[in-house]
């Protein structure tokens, strides 16, 4: 069934009686060419691509709870594509234009809304490396635009401007950038790749990996074995967890990341703030509410709730930033796990076991890159070679000195 | 979170600075024959576990001493909080 704004016509006119399920809920079949672990943004994203780019139609998707339960239904909706470094802008630019096209590639209302992200400046050399972020954004095709202060007024006249410590003295702005709304994506997803023939599993937990003599057979689940050619995982937030199954041990620890909804409120945002010097981001959702977040708890969590002393560091932050936020009730907060790695950029990679690929260590990075994650991993898992856009997110990177470090924190994975 | 420091009582976790694994305490000997690889297992390899997690916090808004706190990552819950000059001294370290 193709969604169109005839077809919402036409059941509106005849009680919305023609409407179906959005996918299938099938049982697991023995043996599926690929399998994918992991049914969120990025797992379904990879089921898409392989069957509409790369033509694979006996896949399956496996999710230990419902399909976008975990972090895509978790994060703060952003995307942008305003890195520095080499390994990763290609890799993000590629997401943002594939954003760009979601809805009419899925046929599904994603809501993406390109309303524009500003970094704000608060200094000369902060100054500075924003303008060589910006040029290397340039450079790889994305847009890039330096506002002074007067600039970011304009737009945002009610932040606090002079603040002693952090006085605003412009932004780095990327226009193209904005949120999306989340769930749809996973459901976008879903609904396509189901289209195309891919099996959804949901409520079945792996449990373990077959692997006999350095090669990957399938998983054990809890709805019994399932065979597969290839086993990809995209379970970001428990890479930790299930690659342990497999033997390994990998350059990620589990954090957990707190995000926060005030009530809904007319719209006052017109776009997203980040204010890096104050660990503080904010954006008002379509429904009103203020959607903001700040940094990591900071210590190994798998709990996807964290604790007070960062509610108060980001509601610091935001009174700081926009003094009017005080006036606002904070309505709900939660917990995601996040995959940070070792220096802060994913991996999707083949592992040392055949038949065995990886796609994790997203860190707090992941909702942007859904589209592109998806598309180079099916990418990979098609056609045994990196997609071009992918080829640092290697796991070798740490072993050979080959970091993508874009804050040089080293291996302090909290610090990203 | 409180931590029940071994030589102050209890601590609000937000006076400490967090590491991570406590095997970070075991820095390997840089003259062995696979130095090199037990370096990059060290620096870059954790075992991340769902569950009981020993690892190392730093004292910074207090007396400055480094805890070994055994912590469970599921539910925030600490079960033993040690100097980590006793843990470190336990395996046989000098200083």
């Amino acid at each position: 069934m193709r969604y169109s704004g005839f077809k919402v016509i036409k059941e509106a006119l005849t009680g919305h009686k023609g409407w179906k399920p959005v996918w299938r809920d099938p049982e697991p079949k023995p043996h599926y060419d690929i399998v994918i672990i992991g049914g969120g943004g990025h797992g379904l994203a990879t089921a898409h691509y392989l069957a509409k780019i790369y033509g694979h139609r006996n896949i399956a998707v496996i999710e230990k709870g419902w399909i976008g339960g975990g972090n895509v239904g978790r994060n703060t909706t952003i995307v942008r594509s305003n890195y520095l470094l080499d390994g990763n802008e290609p890799f993000y630019e590629f997401s943002l234009k594939l954003w760009e096209g979601l809805e009419q590639d899925v046929n599904y209302n994603a809501m993406v809304s390109q309303r524009g992200i500003i970094n704000l400046i608060h200094s000369d050399a902060q100054r500075d490396a924003f303008t060589r972020r910006g040029n290397a954004m340039i450079l790889n095709g994305a847009d890039a635009e330096l506002l002074d202060a007067e600039q970011v007024r304009k737009e945002y006249p009610f932040l606090n401007f002079n603040d002693a410590r952090f006085p605003i003295k412009g932004g780095l702005a990327q226009r193209r950038g904005g949120t999306v709304r989340h769930d749809a994506v996973a459901w976008g997803y879903a609904r396509s790749a189901d289209g195309f023939g891919a099996d959804i599993i949901q409520n079945c937990e792996v449990t373990g990996f077959r692997i006999e003599d350095g090669k990957c057979l399938g998983v054990e689940t809890s709805k019994g074995f399932i065979g597969a050619g290839k086993v990809g995982c995209a379970v970001a937030g428990n890479s930790g967890r299930l690659m342990g199954m497999a033997g390994m041990r990998l350059p990620i620890e589990s954090h957990v990341l707190q995000a926060f909804v005030s009530e809904g409120l007319k719209p006052v945002l017109p776009g997203v703030i980040t204010f890096g010097a104050g660990h503080f981001y904010v954006s008002q959702s379509d429904k009103g509410g203020l959607v903001f977040g700040g940094d990591l708890d900071g210590y190994n969590s798998y709990a996807q709730r964290g604790n007070l002393p960062v509610v108060e560091d980001v509601c610091e932050g935001g009174m700081a930033l926009m003094p009017m936020i005080g006036r606002a009730r904070l309505l709900r907060m939660w917990g995601g796990i996040m995959d940070m790695s070792m220096d802060g950029s994913p991996i999707i990679d083949r592992t040392d076991i055949d038949g065995l690929y990886f796609n994790g260590g997203w860190c707090y990075g992941g909702f942007k890159a859904t589209p592109a994650s998806g598309h180079c991993f099916a990418h990979l898992l098609a056609r045994d070679e990196p997609h071009p856009t992918a080829t640092a997110y290697r796991f070798d990177r740490f072993r050979t000195g080959r970091m993508i470090d874009e804050k040089g924190m080293g291996n302090q994975p909290n610090l990203h | 979170m409180i931590i029940n420091h071994p030589l102050l009582g209890s601590r609000d976790s937000s006076e400490f600075v967090y590491l991570g694994d406590a095997s970070l305490i075991d820095r390997p000997d840089w003259q062995a024959e696979h130095a090199a690889e037990a370096f990059y297992d060290y620096a870059y390899l954790r075992d991340n576990p769902a569950g009981e997690h020993r690892e190392l916090w730093f004292h910074e808004g207090g007396d400055r001493s480094w805890l070994v706190v055994t912590r469970n990552t599921v539910t925030h819950e600490i079960s033993k909080v040690e100097l980590a000059r006793d843990v470190a001294r336990a395996q046989g370290r000098s200083k």
